[in-house]
């Protein structure tokens, strides 16, 4: 199952894996987003009484509804790769990914067949405060359901609260406390959550500016705007926050991937941050292998130091600190991690050994070891390590990290701004009049969707080789199939979630043209 | 008098979905058409003839399957 593994299946299989992320992600952050809009609006509807409200709350709900339905189970495609081209990887971790993976499902199952079953046979069916609750239960609830995917993603980037058993050859959970508490997980969670409901708050006011701009339900458009706007404007500072939060958690716990988001090859103290710049193929070179250098930049002195520990004079590590070692700066270098990682690989051997010389005690004292802290942490913890030969493979892809960051970074900020300027015209009572600028907001509605895809490709291509950081490498994760049979499949998902999205969008645009239906006095 | 209010709500619940889905808008219908082939083709399709557990497939028992990954482990380069 896993011999002969060569490049074109390791590739063929991530693509395969990325392809399905990126279109499972198209419908989920507006699920998260707009399901908060939908219980907002509620709420003002059951305080004011004003049946305008609970017009334009259906009508939203309507689009929420379609995005749901069509992006539903499209997760569980992921699930299955997991077991057929992922299968070492799947047993390493154990249940450490299945526990929140399970509670997910669980959760996900009855939110769905009850309070999103409220939501939309609900209306003049069950008490208008019952309805309210069960709107504000799918908002949190989706939520909720993304943090259990998150905690369990957050794992690979940070493994936490478990112990290596020899004996399985798993990963088995011993602190589910620190699993869900990782510091990887909270920042991802809260910076995942906003990005969502970044999207659907521009997605609403996108659609409202359509309706002005058509003349249309000119009073629903303003009071979409309204909500939307807030919630946008609030959500887009906070996802500026949350981004600074993640970024400084990346820092500690994935330096060589921080590194790579700056093209920070040298370390040093002030370290300016790259505010924009382009990068050129070649010019730096580390082992034998060429990375980019900068054409042009423009940066801010010093403020790479700030926004990674507070103080402007501190030192942040760049690429090569990780590679050769920085003894004065506590940073190993790649050749004794990969000498602590052949070590831990060398005591899963012994442990075999013993166990097929049937030397039970000597088995038993070797398990043991496995659990020992000061193995796990000075020892177990690099094993992904021995795999890996050459020190500059464990770099990323400078120039997709340095690009996706910059570009996301770039987007997150215009959203502010976005949101603030649309509000700005709404309460100046002229946002009709700015046509250009309602042109703009709704030609900005698939911006968040590439922000927050550029947040993954990111947070995934940024923390290459590893599949699970540290611990193993994609190429150890990955089952030996025919690397024609991954091509296959990945050319069905790319026609399933083709037409899943192409149904998603002309279902809604007949929809968003139909409009909300009509008052009921 | 228990099992009464039980069949009750049970009744209660039985009509708020079977109504829900009998009232359904057009668009409604469409996406319920649309999930019922999407999870044809996720969990019959896919899953049968596609993505096959490899590592359940292939050992019969957890012992097996860990001897196994443990090589995997010790052997890859």
């Amino acid at each position: 199952m896993f011999e002969n593994i060569d490049l074109s299946l390791v590739n063929w299989s991530r693509g395969q894996f990325a392809l399905t992320a990126v279109y499972h992600w198209l419908f989920v952050p507006l699920t998260l987003g707009l399901s908060f809009i939908l219980a907002m609006m509620e709420t003002i509807y059951v305080r004011t009484g004003d049946p305008e409200w609970k017009r334009l709350t259906k009508f939203w709900m309507k689009l929420f509804g379609i995005n749901f339905a069509i992006g539903v189970a499209t997760g569980i495609i992921l699930e299955f790769e997991f077991g057929t081209n992922w299968s070492a990887y799947s047993w390493f971790v154990g249940d450490i990914f299945g526990t929140p993976l399970a509670i997910e499902g669980i959760m996900a199952f009855f939110l769905e067949s009850t309070f999103i079953a409220v939501m939309f046979f609900g209306w003049n069916k069950v008490s208008k405060r019952f309805h309210l609750v069960s709107t504000w239960l799918v908002a949190i609830g989706a939520n909720l359901s993304a943090l259990w995917i998150l905690v369990a993603n957050a794992w690979m980037q940070n493994p936490a609260g478990m112990v290596f058993n020899p004996e399985t050859a798993r990963n088995e959970m011993n602190s589910f406390w620190e699993v869900l508490f990782n510091p990887v997980a909270a920042d991802k969670f809260l910076h995942t959550i906003t990005s969502g409901f970044v999207l659907a708050s521009m997605f609403v006011v996108g659609i409202s500016s359509w309706f002005l701009l058509k003349k249309r339900e000119v009073l629903m458009a303003k009071r979409s705007i309204l909500v939307a706007g807030v919630f946008g404007l609030l959500a887009s500072v906070m996802l500026a926050l949350t981004g600074d939060m993640s970024a400084k958690t990346i820092a500690k716990y994935q330096p060589v991937k921080f590194s790579s988001f700056e093209a920070l090859y040298n370390g040093r103290e002030n370290a300016p941050l790259v505010a924009a710049g382009i990068l050129r193929k070649e010019g730096e070179k580390v082992g034998e292998r060429h990375l980019p250098s900068f054409v042009f930049r423009i940066e801010i002195p010093g403020f790479l130091s700030v926004l990674t520990t507070g103080d402007k004079n501190a030192y942040v590590p760049g690429i090569n600190d990780y590679i050769y070692g920085n003894p004065e700066r506590g940073i190993m270098s790649f050749s004794e991690k990969k000498e602590r990682g052949e070590t831990a690989r060398k005591a899963l051997l012994d442990y075999k050994t013993a166990v097929d010389n049937g030397e039970k005690e000597k088995a038993l004292d070797l398990a043991e070891q496995f659990t020992s802290e000061g193995f796990r942490e000075n020892y177990f913890r690099y094993f992904g390590y021995a795999y890996i030969d050459k020190p500059e493979d464990i770099i990323p892809n400078v120039q997709v990290s340095f690009y996706t960051f910059h570009l996301m970074v770039m987007l997150g900020f215009l959203f502010i701004l976005q949101f603030a300027v649309v509000l700005w015209l709404l309460f100046a009572g002229s946002l009709e009049r700015y046509r250009w600028w309602l042109w703009v907001m709704l030609l900005s509605i698939p911006l968040p969707y590439l922000a927050s895809e550029l947040g993954w490709v990111l947070a995934e291509m940024g923390r290459q080789p590893w599949i699970i950081q540290d611990l193993m490498p994609v190429h150890i994760g990955v089952t030996s199939l025919k690397a024609g049979n991954v091509q296959v499949t990945f050319w069905l998902f790319a026609l399933l979630f083709t037409a899943l999205l192409a149904a998603e969008v002309s279902i809604m645009v007949k929809q968003v043209r139909k409009g909300p239906e009509k008052r009921e006095d | 008098m228990a099992r009464n209010s039980a069949a009750a709500i049970f009744t209660r619940v039985f009509s708020f979905y079977r109504d829900g889905f009998r009232n359904m808008s057009d668009w409604g219908r469409k996406v319920w058409i649309i999930i019922i082939i999407k999870l044809f083709v996720i969990f019959v399709l896919l899953r049968l003839l596609f993505f096959p557990d490899l590592l359940k497939k292939n050992f019969e028992n957890d012992s097996e399957r860990g001897n196994y990954i443990r090589e995997h482990l010790i052997n890859s380069e």
